[in-house]
């Protein structure tokens, strides 16, 4: 008998770990295109254009057409501010971080200094303590603190400090940060420092050789830390939830709130937009990365 | 010329601590006059100190106590990129994100070399190391052979006062290595700069160097040119170290001139040989005879130095045997070079044998013990 023969087995497992990683996703696509405006049955797809006609509940005819859903959202003022809210955050955040991150990995990489080893672990807590712990600590941290300046400072109305955008991005780059030290110093770990002094020989001083030898060749790394920390910025729930305020809502905290009160086909619509953003930007990554070698 | 030696160590020391907080000196009190234009390599085996000596002129490494003086300037805490000095790196170090030719232009970029200048002096660099064609190609489409060049290029480009070489060759494959140490022998000739090269293969520096510094555990043993370092070594280590000897106890019995007489109780003879440092009536020796310059004979031709042994084995390779030889109940090792071409067996040495074996005092050699 053939030893590599393949066991059906695999096959089996193959097709259920596909099914239960995309068939959710599948469904809530097709969904979004749902001619029922309860979003927990199917009636079918609405299939024509015209004024809008709705029948027993049912969207039959739209001047959209099938994506009927998607002009509702399109009109949807606070959809869209949730959406600024939450690029604006992941995009700030992800700069700042990866930043921070990677000049944390590189001088754990290369110099000894006092508490190394404590730096080292401490990078490791944010990452394996409850999200929940977390947001409620940055949130009890805030609302103190915030209470002392405007106490100290006499502040009152409109003056009063609050927590809003500011404070999720803060917190957002704190809980971001070891995440890009970590994979950076991934791809640290086999850097050969000959590369840098071979810089330095040639005429290079210390900033050019970074600029020319080390940056170019960390990129890889960097570019994965800052994708990582942007991706979990994106879909943060519990951290925003702590740390947001008036006019900062991001766009999972604003779904959480659609889910409570009504379901629409809205909120699929929505995620249909989201995930063909990332699916795009994983494609548009991957090529970047096929390309470079 | 602002001095007449490229490079000088003047009484250079580095320390290093220890993961356990100790501290270990990798560069003992080294002190070494490098001349300009000449091939000077640094021989020992790992943990000698010769990468560690070859780093602090390239200014990786910054000396614990000494100086290290380039051109007659003394360096101090001078940073690689303020040292008139390029390095050809073991890994060869070439930028993986830039081509051949971004490579070899880097340092003269650095330079602030006009554009014009840099595409012509990287192109005659290229064409020196036989690599033109070359220079769009990405370090790793290229061989390890060609690699080696590039980087070779890299640094000679920048037409340095020295060229620093940390074991080039060693992760070429033998054929390659051997005509690469020819290659870079010429190369060296022909832009006339000075190489220092560090390399544990000691017929590669025999091959290559105008000079040889023989080091171990951070301390230089000998310095000359090849022929002295293999000829004349001043320690038994050294004659251990390059190529093969016979070593045999023995006790100096007098010394007149460059002669000594030693008592060899082994053999409850006296021998006598040249002696290449001092040694005192009285001292406990090392005599070394190389195998290659032991005259095996029938019959006993002179009487000095002469003596009968047994073959013990006898091997063919080729171009010598191998012949090894009881003498008095010491294993004696000598190579007899097969002068005749010739399958008649009574040619050769036959176990058990007996024969005269003649150490010549020319080829005798009174070291003293390490």
């Amino acid at each position: 008998m053939n030893p590599h023969r393949r066991s059906p087995f695999i096959l089996i497992a193959t097709i259920l770990v596909y099914f239960f990683l995309y068939a959710p996703i599948f469904v809530l696509v097709i969904y979004s295109f749902n001619s029922s405006r309860a979003n927990v049955q199917f009636d079918g797809f609405i299939s024509s254009y015209g004024d809008l006609q709705i029948v027993n509940g049912d969207v039959t005819q739209s001047p959209c057409g099938p994506f009927h859903w998607f002009c509702e959202l399109s009109k949807n003022r606070e959809v869209i501010n949730a959406a600024k809210n939450t690029l604006t955050i992941a995009f700030t955040a992800t700069i700042i971080s990866t930043i921070v991150g990677t000049m944390a990995a590189l001088a754990l990489q290369r110099y000894d200094f006092k508490l190394k080893a404590f730096s080292q672990v401490s990078l490791y807590i944010p990452i394996v303590i409850p999200e929940i712990v977390m947001g409620i600590g940055i949130l009890t941290l805030f609302s103190q603190l915030f209470s002392l300046l405007n106490n100290w400072l006499n502040l009152a109305g409109d003056a009063r400090m609050t927590m809003g955008l500011f404070t999720v991005i803060l917190s957002h780059i704190a809980f971001m940060i070891p995440f890009v030290t970590l994979v950076v110093q991934a791809r640290l770990q086999g850097f050969d420092k000959s590369y840098e002094e071979a810089a330095m020989d040639l005429g290079a001083n210390e900033w050019t050789t970074f600029q020319r030898v080390t940056f170019p060749m960390i990129l890889p790394g960097v570019l994965s830390g800052a994708l990582l920390a942007f991706t979990l910025s994106l879909d943060d729930f519990v951290i925003t939830f702590f740390t947001n305020g008036p006019g900062s809502t991001t766009l999972p905290i604003y779904v959480y709130g659609l889910l409570r009160r009504i379901i629409t086909p809205q909120v699929n619509a929505l995620s249909t937009v989201w995930i063909s953003i990332v699916f795009i930007a994983v494609l548009l990554l991957q090529w970047i990365q096929s390309r470079e070698k | 010329m602002g001095s007449k030696y490229a490079v000088e160590l003047r009484n250079v020391v580095k320390q290093f601590i220890t993961p356990e907080g100790g501290e270990i000196a990798a560069v003992d009190h080294v002190t070494m006059q490098i001349r300009n234009g000449e091939f000077f390599s640094m021989l020992g085996s790992s943990g000698c100190g010769k990468t560690t000596s070859l780093r602090m002129i390239a200014g990786f490494e910054w000396p614990t106590e000494g100086e290290v003086y380039i051109d007659g300037e003394p360096q101090g805490h001078k940073p690689p990129f303020l040292r008139p000095v390029n390095t050809v790196f073991q890994s060869y170090a070439l930028f993986q994100h830039m081509t051949v030719q971004e490579n070899v232009a880097f340092g003269l970029e650095m330079e602030r070399v006009e554009k014009a200048e840099i595409e012509r002096r990287v192109g005659e660099a290229l064409e020196m190391v036989k690599l033109s064609g070359m220079q769009r190609r990405r370090p790793k489409q290229l061989s390890g052979g060609q690699q080696q060049r590039v980087a070779l290029a890299r640094a000679l480009v920048k037409r340095p006062k020295v060229l620093l070489l940390d074991e080039p060759l060693g992760a070429l494959d033998l054929k390659l290595r051997k005509e690469m140490q020819l290659e870079l022998k010429s190369l060296q000739q022909e832009v006339g700069i000075t190489f220092i090269y560090v390399t544990h293969d000691q017929e590669e520096a025999l091959t290559m160097s105008d000079r040889i510094a023989v080091m171990s555990h951070g301390k230089v043993l000998q310095i000359g040119p090849s022929v002295e370092i293999y000829e004349r070594p001043t320690s038994r280590f050294v004659a251990d170290f390059i190529g093969e000897s016979n070593f045999l106890d023995g006790r100096v019995k007098s010394v007149k001139g460059d002669q000594a007489i030693v008592n060899v109780p082994a053999w409850g003879e006296e021998l006598t040989g040249i002696v290449t440092s001092k040694v005192r009536a009285g001292d406990e020796v090392a005599v070394s005879i190389r195998p290659e310059k032991i005259r095996l004979a029938e019959k006993q031709g002179i009487k000095e130095n002469s003596l009968q042994g047994v073959v013990v084995n006898s091997t063919y390779i080729g171009s010598d045997t191998h012949v090894y030889l009881d003498v008095r109940g010491q294993r004696i090792k000598v190579w007899e070079q097969n002068r005749i071409s010739t399958l008649d067996p009574r040619a050769y040495y036959r176990n058990g044998q007996k024969v005269w074996v003649m150490l010549l005092p020319e080829n005798t050699l009174v070291l003293p013990k390490d």
